[in-house]
This record gives structure tokens, sequence and C-alpha cells, in this order.
């Protein structure tokens, strides 16, 4: 489904990414791990086109997409959520999804009707935003949802744009424990019509949602396999596991 | 019913009973005064869908302004009398400058956006007073006027106040239909968070730079009018401060609500006209007046008028 080939990215003398390979198959969910300043951000930046890479190529659906802009790669299915929430605070919850419904919905250049009186894409926003546990608070003002249910939004946002494929930049960062419980569980159940690409620190969550594991340091993956394979891997264990997260 | 819709009808309605009453208290310059703030209020509530709804703050409305004007003018010096085909003639000229303008401007955003404004502002300024064939510097008084297919009724002495009127009309509701449909969703979703309106998949410059040339077009008329009624044009209205005064109606009438470009463009002209003819150096009042009323009112006239929670937003 998507598929990164030789991916090489450098700030000058900084290499943030070495040439990265990896892909994302139909159902499945591939996490990227790795500590702070491995680069895993400037991955998901460079694959949602919000950076260009100086080398290699992206494909969505065997659709090269390396030359698109940000929106015309999520026009083409390249759904992603940020690191550092990313909604419209003055817009309502119900309206922030439902501008993301319009998008993929028929024309936005019409100048008259009143957009929030269209029950066509209210209604698909609502549906989405009762799957992810937000239909009681859809007309609720966004900037005064709590962090929770922030990421909650991001997500159903990304849902609104109907991707083919999910980019998903940390979404366990700042959830209590309850709250990770609920998103690992929705995710679960998105992994299985939609593949996904998932950086994340929260171990639980790799392990629970990951078929593939990739661990990027300095820019390189260092080591691959299933979550169980990667467990073992001496490798990934001195880069990561063993600071004790494991 | 919402509040802020029943203050608009209320100020239509006045505007609209004003020529019939001010006759009787005898006091016709109102009328000239009710003219001047109207086609203020038709230019800023242009500039509020930039500004307000999206996030644009611009400071060169006023060139479009004068665009408008002199492209009118110059049609009528050149025999064009039907205001219909000046009109086409302005939204013409007004439309091309605007887009080429606004492509460029719109490469920056903030204060980037404001200064670049602000010089093509100020060269489409100094073009307008390099026009020696008509009038540079001093500008230019119009023997003939636009007529509608010969009748009057486009100009002072038939029915010009109805006429604009009419077009403040047209741009107050316009404007705010279009900033609460699909497309004004996707202008103020740019404003609101332009990555994130970009990651739901619009390409944000496109539908920015259509508002860009909406609010030009909008203002473009409003000089059409202009000359229309002061048989009169000159660069001056196309001078920077001029759209500093419209960014001034716009912040204190609301940025982004439905009455607040309307209110703050007839506050301006009313309370300038009131303090002058009582004090000479009426700026020393009218400048602390409007640090308190920014202070004080955030949300501007609008919200002095309509409460928060049914703001018409």
């Amino acid at each position: 489904m998507l598929e990164i080939e030789n991916l090489h990215k450098s700030f000058g003398a900084l290499t943030v990414s070495h040439d990265i390979s990896l892909s994302v198959g139909a159902g499945q969910c591939h996490a990227v791990i790795g500590p702070n300043g491995a680069g895993k951000t400037t991955l998901i930046h460079q694959i949602s086109g919000v950076l260009r890479q100086d080398k290699g190529r992206v494909a969505l659906d065997g659709k090269d997409v390396s030359a698109l802009s940000v929106w015309e790669r999520v026009q083409a299915g390249l759904g992603r959520t940020f690191q550092i929430t990313s909604v419209l605070p003055s817009f309502s919850v119900l309206e922030n999804v439902a501008t993301a419904v319009q998008a993929k919905n028929g024309s936005s250049l019409r100048f008259l009707a009143a957009a929030a009186r269209e029950a066509a894409l209210n209604d698909i926003a609502q549906d989405i935003l009762t799957r992810v546990g937000l239909g009681a608070r859809s007309g609720q003002q966004a900037a005064d949802l709590s962090h929770g249910e922030l990421r909650l939004l991001e997500l159903a946002i990304a849902l609104a744009g109907e991707p083919k494929c999910l980019l998903l930049d940390e979404p366990m960062a700042g959830l209590g424990r309850t709250e990770s419980v609920a998103l690992i569980d929705l995710l679960r159940t998105l992994r299985e019509e939609l593949p996904m690409l998932l950086v994340e620190h929260d171990m639980d969550a790799v392990f629970q949602l990951a078929d593939d594991l990739s661990v990027l340091v300095d820019g390189q993956i260092v080591a691959r396999g299933t979550p169980d394979e990667v467990r073992q891997n001496p490798k990934a264990r001195a880069a990561y596991l063993g600071e004790g997260s494991g | 019913m919402d509040r802020s819709l029943v203050i608009g009808a209320l100020i239509f309605a006045c505007l609209l009973a004003m020529p019939v009453l001010l006759p009787l208290v005898g006091a016709e310059y109102l009328t000239g005064l009710l003219i001047k703030a109207m086609l203020l209020a038709i230019a800023a509530i242009s500039l509020d869908l930039i500004i307000g709804h999206g996030g644009m703050v611009s400071l060169g409305h006023a060139a479009f302004i004068g665009v408008g004007a002199y492209a009118a003018a110059i049609g009528l010096e050149s025999g064009i009398e039907n205001i219909l085909v000046l009109l086409l003639l302005t939204l013409v000229v007004t439309g091309g400058i605007a887009l080429i303008t606004g492509a460029l401007a719109l490469r920056t955003t903030g204060v980037y956006f404001l200064m670049i404004t602000l010089a093509f502002g100020q060269m489409i300024y100094f073009t307008l007073t390099s026009l020696a064939a008509y009038g540079g510097d001093d500008g230019l008084t119009l023997w003939s006027l636009a007529t509608f297919f010969g009748s009057d009724i486009v100009q002072n002495r038939g029915g010009l106040y109805f006429v604009i009127l009419a077009v403040l009309f047209l741009s107050w509701f316009g404007v705010y239909r279009i900033s609460q449909s699909r497309f004004g969703r996707v202008l103020r979703a740019a404003r609101d968070n332009p990555q994130r309106a970009e990651v739901m998949g619009y390409p944000i410059a496109r539908y920015q730079l259509i508002a860009y040339v909406i609010a030009a077009l909008i203002a473009g008329i409003s000089g059409l009018l202009l000359v229309q009624h002061a048989e009169f044009v000159s660069p001056s209205i196309a001078a920077w401060q001029r759209s500093g005064d419209l960014i001034v109606a716009v912040v204190l009438g609301g940025l982004g609500t439905r009455n607040g470009a309307l209110l703050g463009a007839f506050f301006i002209v009313i309370v300038e006209e009131l303090l002058s003819s009582v004090i000479h150096e009426w700026r020393l009042i009218y400048g602390p007046l409007l640090v308190l009323l920014v202070l004080y009112a955030k949300g501007g006239l609008n919200d002095l008028l309509t409460p928060a929670a049914q703001k018409g937003r």
C-alpha cells in the first residue's frame, strides 16, 4: 500500500534520514520506534510532503507521490495526524470534521449556500465522531476539548479524508492510562481496513498494534522485523529497548 | 432570531428612511456624510473578507479603491457613459491587478504579507500620481458623469444614494454569505490553522487568492461609486493612510463578524465629523477613544451590541 524507497534527507552536514526503505501492506500496521532525535517526525514529514526528500521515493497504492504537494498527497489518500495536536480551534468539533469531509465531497468553490447546514457533510462527520467516541461532543468548540479529546478529534479529521493509508505521529503522546487503552482499542479496529504507519514512544501501544517494526537510530533503520523478533534483536535492545521502556 | 441579523436589518432600515427624514430636519449635508460612510463601509466589508475571515492583513486595500475609481474616471474621459460598461471596465482592471499582486503577495504571510501589500499599494498610488494626462497629483474633475442608459438615476441629483445603499447591502449580505459557505469555511480554516487546512487536502493559497480578488473587486466598485458621487478623483484615495482607516474600521467594528465592518465604518465617519465640528484638535480625543475601544471592547463594537453567546460569527 505505502512504499518508501531509499529516502534520504540532510540538513547541511546533518543526515536526518539515511536511505530509509520500508513498506506498509494492506491491513497492516508498521511501527517506527527510536529514541528522541532519531528522525521519526522528519520521516513522517517527508512522507506527507511537509518536507521534500533529497533522494528516494514515496509511492502510495503503486503510484509515485514523491513530487506531489501536501494537499495533493492528502487528496491521493495519505492521511496524517500531528505529534503536536493540530485542529481548527475556533471551529466546533463537528465543523472540524465536516471541513475535512467537504474536501472529499464535491467542490469547495461554492460561495453562497451555508456550509454548516449541509446535512450530507454533517451526517458523515457525526458518524465519524461517534466512531472515535466524540459523538456527544460535536457541538463543543474545539478549543474547549481536553488533550485526550483533541487527539481523538485529530484522528476523526484524518479519517474524514477517507485515507488509503494513515500516518500517525505519536498519537499516544500526553495521554493518560485509560485514554491510551481506549485509543489503542480504536486503532486496532481501524487497522483491519486501514493500513497505518505508526511512530510511537509508547511500547505497550507498539507491541499491541504493530505487525512490523522498524527501529530508527540517527536516521538509519538498525533493526526490523515482527515485534517479537525486534525484542530479541541485540542492536535494537541496545539502541532503544534497553532504555527500560520495553 | 440571530441578534446580529436584527441589528443589521435595523441599520439598513434607517439608511433607507434617511433621504425622507433628513430634508425634514433641514440637514442635507448629512446625506453627503452618509454616502461617505457607506462608501467606506463597502470597502471595509470587503477588507473584512480577507482580514477577518481570511486572516490576511493587507495594508494596501485602498489602492483597489483608487484603481476602480481611476478605471471609471479614465473610461468617462474616453467617452464611455454607460455605468454598466464602466462597471465592467472597473472589474476587469481591478481584478487583473489584484490577481497579479495577490499571487505574489500570498507567497508570504503575516507581517511580510502586510509589507508586500503596502508596497504594491504604494506602487499603485505613485502610478496614479504620475498620470499627468489625468491630473497627476492634483486629481481630475469630471465634467460628465456616468448614466444608466441615459438616465441620471446613478447620479447625485438622481438616485445615487439608493444605488450606493443597494451596493452596500449586497456587499454586507454577500460577504457574510461567502464567509459561511463552503468556500468561506476553507478560508476560515486556513486562517485558524493553515497547516491543518492543507493536511485536510486544500490548496489554501488558491482559496486565499480568490478571496483577495473578490475583496479587491468590491473595493473597486466602491471606487467607481466614489467617482460618481464626488465628481472628482485624486490619488489621495489610494494612499496607504486610507488603507489604515479601513483596517481601523474593521478592527474597531469587530473582525470577521456580520456587522463589524459596517459599524466600524459608520463609527469612524460620524465620530470624526462630530469631534471635528466641536474642537479643532479633534484627533487628540479621537486617538485615546480608539485606544479605549480596542482595550475594553476586544470584539469591537459588534461585541458591545451583540452578547458573546449569540455573536454573528
